[in-house]
């Protein structure tokens, strides 16, 4: 990412959202976005938009499940592990996108396109196995849907 | 027999409530609420009236109302639904709350599951407000301006609690707080706040057209009304289903089309209660069997040792881990558990945990850290062979 | 006014005081562990739980507001057996090595475990050290294999000091107290201040010794190993001994020092004095400057004493590093006239003699090791002790602080005024300078009874005066009329609120005392533990009476200051003076 993007790209959002404390996470939650995780170099910048330690930036997106303080694929893929979907039969589901992308739960694929990590309850229940990719829900899947779909994200 | 209802998804003229509200003084409004007996649909079934009066009765230039679309109860989607399909409902109820509290600003906190309905809602909204039902001098009353802003969550559980949604919605770690205060006297900012389920709000225009005798009409004695229910699991028609509160285990497993083979029901999600066929005649209400929604079906083939790690599972990773009985008790707890799988696991394990868990329910700090042992408890004592055996059988997959 | 009762007896209590609250005041009872007096309540390590009739679940008694009519039960069967499972689960996923942990018996886990009378566990793994500890800061250890994660040390560096350079990271069982991206300390901003340390329950965070190299030095006999103690050592170190806070044991103090075979027991308060006449002649230069000669120096001056303020500075504010006092603080003047002026006295190689200094101050570490804190490589002071880590060495000396009898400091460095005495206290330099400056510029003492400058004194975060100039001696005539004013703060969160006023426009004033810790020195990072509002208020107590008992109270008026000027340095902000006694200062930022 260019100092440039992200330097502008802040100085938008802080624009938008103004500079008071109770503004940092929709700003966090809008850099992910655009940049895919919250690296070093972002966390900086905002702690000094703020005006925080970037201590306390980091203490707040780390607490949240779906900001990333570590680089991931650009398609972050998350797979129910709640309940109802594994009543569903999500392991088929997870087994299908393991083998399709050649990686595990938790990892990456080399090529930083895929991540699989799992998630809570997506509210798709009466519909599982649900997933979403990165803002983007899926539910009813087949392990052949599952697949078709993650090869509609390039 | 309990009755189907039709409430949450009916139509009603737009602003229609809103207007009536107007023609009554905040405090009318409250009342009406209030006698209507309508208690919180987000779990712990608070009444509204009286949660409203609070916060109309402190002092705060500013005071906010804040709709708690958080729904991260495992098997909860009822929320999700009423925001798609009733949209303009729940903004009204909250500029009908806005109104009675006296708030000019209000807060939809949507978890970031639900991000993809940001555009309907900010639409939804934008619309309303070419409408005078929201905005400035709303409904040509003069002084009464209710914005609302929708704020996203980042998929954290516990953000459903009311204190730890507003420490969220004020950018910071999703950990509860301590109550008192309770939010209705300091909440966002520390300014009196309302904060009321999605289900609850769109309740509310239909008590100020229809009257607090009309609500009543529906449900039991302590629990006035109808209530939504997302249905999962094994039966034959999940879905969303609203029945009046006091409707049986039973009725509603008729309904939903569950086979005569259903083992047990999970009532409120991970951090609700397990019944099984002993339980069946027992009434889903407050003074029952009391939920926020959720209803999971399981059948004969289901291991419930299975069901109950993974609800274990989950409280571990969810858990804000600023309290000691929740963070330590809830990893406590699944290591308790795996010792089974193990076949190392005995009844001792078992009481063991029964005592932990009498800590955790009663020492957490938050209603999270307290509801944990509600379904290790009810599933160790109904289902006691299955986790004692754990470690022998098959699962219900490979 | 609310009425209650606990334990069936009936108390009165007003508004906003929460059960524990009422509980201590009452001598009743609660465990605790997260809440500290210093720190807004957290509510979260549960031990405190007790009963509240009505309610379904326990409440914390340090988090819940008290009400009319509220009944409260302290010790029943499930209040026990909660907070005792509390400790069980604490204890199960703690690194347990006591009789090695630098807190043993000062740790209020094992208090706790003590309390409750645990002989065994329910969960009986053992939890090994399965966390780095991180020895990157200059001045403490972290070891989060021991955090009990009550957030002592993340509130006391956001809400006493303004740093937070720790924070929960995190959630769930993952939770860890760390900074930005889990990296070490030394990555971010932090001021070494010690006030984690000393907040912190458990041996989670200690400070560095450097007892060993003391004994080390102690043991050479081609050294000449000198030590100075700071003025609030005397006012605390008896705490470690038993003594309760507030007990003076300045003369038991030196004889310990000269039993455990220090050559030469000084006194920093020699050098305090010396501070004052520097700091004091460089305002009114500043002043002079301003008012007579129509130049722009960088007013307010703000005092330079405190090296946790210091790097604070340094790091969020440093446009106004101009501003600071360019004196270096007593602990580095005494070093620097040790292996100087008094070297040269005692015949003596600067390089023979060690220097070690006892400091109520983690920072005071990190001070001595700048580089412009020496010539060529030989720091002034080689070795900088805390109060907590000196009753370490007077005990392993054998000595119990209680058998000594009073001694006094050697010569010349050891004597002192009261004026040096106060440094211990904030508003302590503040009082000291007005007390010479007033002096210098109308030949009259300052019209305060007794000398004592009561509005500079008090534990108030943010303190402000005026004195008027009248009658001023003809050489300052240009201060005539004129109102010197002044602020002090302490903490450096209230350093900060100063400092953001300052940059707003918002201040009015000459002169600002700042001081890192709550309480001045008297409440440093590095005093007996544990540490609370009540025992500042009696060491405070304890310095003043050490003032008001004192032979001389000015500065200007200790004799061997007078001699040194007369001997060595010449007049204050001499050249020579400007070479050894003062310093500068380094820009670092935030990010
Ligand atoms: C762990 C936990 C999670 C919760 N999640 C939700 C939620 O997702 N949605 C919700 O409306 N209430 C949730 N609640 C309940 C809220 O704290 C609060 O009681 C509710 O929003 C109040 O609204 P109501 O009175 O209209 O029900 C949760 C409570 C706890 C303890
Ligand atoms: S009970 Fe759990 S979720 Fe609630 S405050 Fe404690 S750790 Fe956090
Ligand atoms: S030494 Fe001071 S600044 Fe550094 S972490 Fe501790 S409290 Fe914060
Ligand atoms: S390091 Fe000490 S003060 Fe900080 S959270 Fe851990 S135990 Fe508490
Ligand atoms: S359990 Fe998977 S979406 Fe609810
Ligand atoms: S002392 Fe009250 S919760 Fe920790």
């Amino acid at each position: 990412m260019l100092r440039e993007t992200l330097l502008r790209t802040l100085d938008d959002l802080v624009g938008r959202y103004g500079k008071a404390r109770e503004n940092l996470l929709p700003v966090l939650q809008d850099l992910q976005a655009e940049f895919g995780f919250l690296g070093e170099e972002t966390i900086n910048e905002v702690a000094r938009a703020f005006g925080l330690s970037q201590t306390e930036v980091f203490s707040v997106a780390s607490f949240y499940h779906f900001l990333n303080t570590q680089e991931k694929g650009k398609y972050v893929i998350r797979i129910c592990r709640t309940i109802s979907c594994d009543l569903r039969d999500k392991a088929n589901v997870l087994r299908a996108l393991e083998s399709e992308l050649g990686i595990k739960m938790g990892e990456t694929t080399r090529d930083k396109k895929y991540s699989l990590d799992y998630a809570n309850c997506m509210g798709t229940c009466d519909r599982g196995p649900s997933m979403m990719v990165n803002d983007r829900l899926y539910a009813d899947l087949s392990p052949s849907k599952a697949v078709d779909i993650i090869r509609s994200y390039r | 027999m309990a009755r189907k209802l039709d409430v949450v998804f009916s139509d009603i003229e737009p602003g229609s409530a809103l207007r009536a509200a107007l023609a009554m003084t905040p405090s009318d409004v409250i009342g009406l609420v209030s006698r209507s007996k309508l208690r919180g649909r987000g779990g712990a079934g608070f009444p509204t009236g009286i949660k409203w009066d609070t916060a109309r009765r402190h002092e705060g230039a500013e005071k906010y109302i804040v709709c708690n679309a958080d729904e991260g109860e495992p098997g909860t989607f009822k929320d999700k639904n009423i925001l798609e399909r009733q949209t303009a409902k729940v903004l009204e109820g909250m500029a009908i709350g806005a109104y009675a509290i006296g708030a000019s600003e209000g807060f939809i906190y949507l978890r970031g599951e639900y991000k993809y309905l940001v555009s309907d809602l900010a639409r939804k909204i934008g619309e309303m407000k070419s409408q005078n039902l929201i905005g400035p001098d709303i409904c040509h009353e003069k002084g009464f301006c209710f914005d609302i802003h929708i704020k996203l969550g980042s998929g954290s559980y516990v953000c459903g609690e009311e204190t730890a949604l507003l420490e969220s919605l004020e950018s910071r770690r999703g950990e509860p707080r301590n109550k008192p205060p309770y939010p209705a006297e300091s909440g966002f900012l520390g300014r009196p706040t309302v904060v009321n389920n999605v289900e609850t709000l769109s309740f509310v225009p239909h008590i100020l057209l229809n009257g607090a005798d009309w609500f009543q009409q529906f449900g039991t004695e302590k629990s006035t009304g109808s209530k939504l229910f997302s249905v999962s699991g094994d039966c034959g028609k999940p879905g969303i289903y609203e029945f009046e509160f006091g409707i049986t285990i039973r009725e509603l497993l008729k309904e939903i089309e569950a086979d005569a083979g259903t083992k047990a029901v999970q009532i409120g999600g991970a951090s609700g209660f397990c019944a099984c066929a002993d339980d069946f005649d027992k009434p889903i209400c407050f003074e029952g069997i009391p939920t926020g929604g959720s209803i999971i079906i399981f059948n004969k083939s289901r291991s419930m040792f299975r069901v109950l790690k993974n609800f274990v599972e989950f409280f571990q990773e969810e858990s804000c881990g600023q309290c000691v009985p929740c963070r330590e008790g809830c990893s406590r707890m699944l290591e308790g558990i795996e010792k089974f799988e193990k076949g190392k696991g005995s009844s001792k394990t078992i009481n063991d945990l029964l005592e932990l868990s009498e800590t955790m329910s009663l020492a957490s700090k938050c209603g999270f850290g307290q509801s944990v042992p509600n379904s290790f408890r009810t599933i160790a004592s109904k289902f006691k062979d299955e986790i004692l055996s754990a470690g022998e059988g098959e699962l219900w997959q490979s | 006014m609310a009425k209650l009762t606990i334990n069936g007896a009936p108390y009165e209590a007003s508004a906003g005081m929460t059960i524990l609250d009422v509980c201590q005041r009452e001598g009743i009872h609660i465990p605790t562990l997260c809440n500290h007096p210093d720190l807004k309540t957290q509510g979260i390590c549960r031990v405190c739980v007790v009963d509240v009739k009505g309610s379904k679940t326990l409440q914390s008694a340090c988090g819940t507001p008290v009400s009319d009519g509220m009944e409260i039960l302290t010790t029943t069967d499930r209040i026990r057996k909660a907070r005792k499972t509390i400790v069980e689960l604490l204890l199960a996923n703690h690194y347990t090595d006591c009789t090695v942990c630098p807190k043993n018996l000062n740790c209020e886990l094992q208090s706790l475990a003590n309390e409750f009378g645990l002989t065994d566990l329910r969960w009986k793994e053992r939890r090994e050290r399965t966390l780095p500890q991180d020895d990157t800061s200059p001045v403490f250890v972290r070891d989060n294999n021991k955090c009990v994660l009550c957030q002592r040390c993340v509130r006391a560096c956001d809400e006493l000091q303004g740093v937070y350079a720790v924070a929960n990271l995190y959630k769930g069982d993952s939770t860890i107290v760390g900074s930005a991206f889990n990296r070490p300390i030394s990555e971010v901003v932090c001021i070494n201040c010690g006030q984690c340390v000393a907040h912190c329950p458990t041996g989670a965070l200690y400070e560095k010794y450097c007892i060993e190299d003391v004994w080390k030095a102690i043991d050479d006999p081609d050294k000449i190993v000198v030590i100075q103690t700071a003025p609030a050592i005397r006012a605390a170190l008896g705490e470690a001994f038993d003594y309760p806070p507030g007990t003076r044991v300045t003369g038991k103090m030196v004889s310990a020092l000269r039993t455990m075979g220090f050559d030469n027991v000084f006194d920093t308060q020699f050098a305090a004095d010396l501070t004052i006449m520097e700091e004091g002649f460089e305002l009114l230069g500043r002043l002079k400057d301003a008012l007579a000669d129509g130049g722009k120096p960088s007013l307010p001056m703000m005092t330079s004493c405190s090296p946790g303020w210091i790097k604070f500075q340094e790091h969020f504010f440093p446009e106004y590093l101009p501003n600071l006092s360019t004196c270096k603080s007593p602990q580095q003047m005494f070093g620097a006239v040790v292996k100087s002026f008094w070297a040269r006295k005692m015949n003596l190689d600067p390089a023979d003699i060690v220097c070690v200094s006892v400091m109520p101050c983690t920072a005071k570490k990190f001070e001595a090791a700048r580089p412009e804190m020496g010539t060529d490589g030989d720091q002034d002071v080689d070795f900088v002790l805390t109060t907590r880590e000196l009753a370490v060495m007077i005990k392993q000396a054998g000595i119990d602080l209680r058998d000594m009898a009073d001694s006094a400091f050697d010569d010349p460095l050891g004597e002192s005024t009261g004026a040096a005495t106060i440094f211990a206290a904030t508003g302590g330099v503040m009082e000291a300078a007005l007390r010479t400056a007033y002096e210098v510029v109308t030949g009259r003492e300052v019209p305060f009874k007794d000398l004592d400058i009561t509005p500079v004194r008090g534990l108030d975060g943010v303190k402000q005066a005026g004195i008027a100039l009248t009658g001023v001696k003809k050489e300052w005539s240009f201060l005539e009329g004129v109102e010197l004013k002044v602020m002090v703060a302490h903490g450096t969160a209230n350093a900060k609120a100063v400092m953001t006023a300052l940059r707003d426009g918002k201040l009015d004033v000459h002169f600002i005392e700042i001081m890192t810790c709550p309480g001045g020195c008297l409440g440093g990072g590095g005093q007996p533990l544990p540490v609370s509002p009540e025992k500042r208020l009696a060491r405070a107590r304890a310095i003043y009476e050490e003032d008001s008992e004192s032979v001389h109270r000015k500065s200007h008026r200790n004799p061997s200051i007078a001699r040194i000027y007369d001997e060595f340095f010449g007049s204050p902000n001499s050249h020579l003076a400007h070479e050894l006694l003062h310093t500068r200062y380094t820009v670092r930022g935030q990010y």
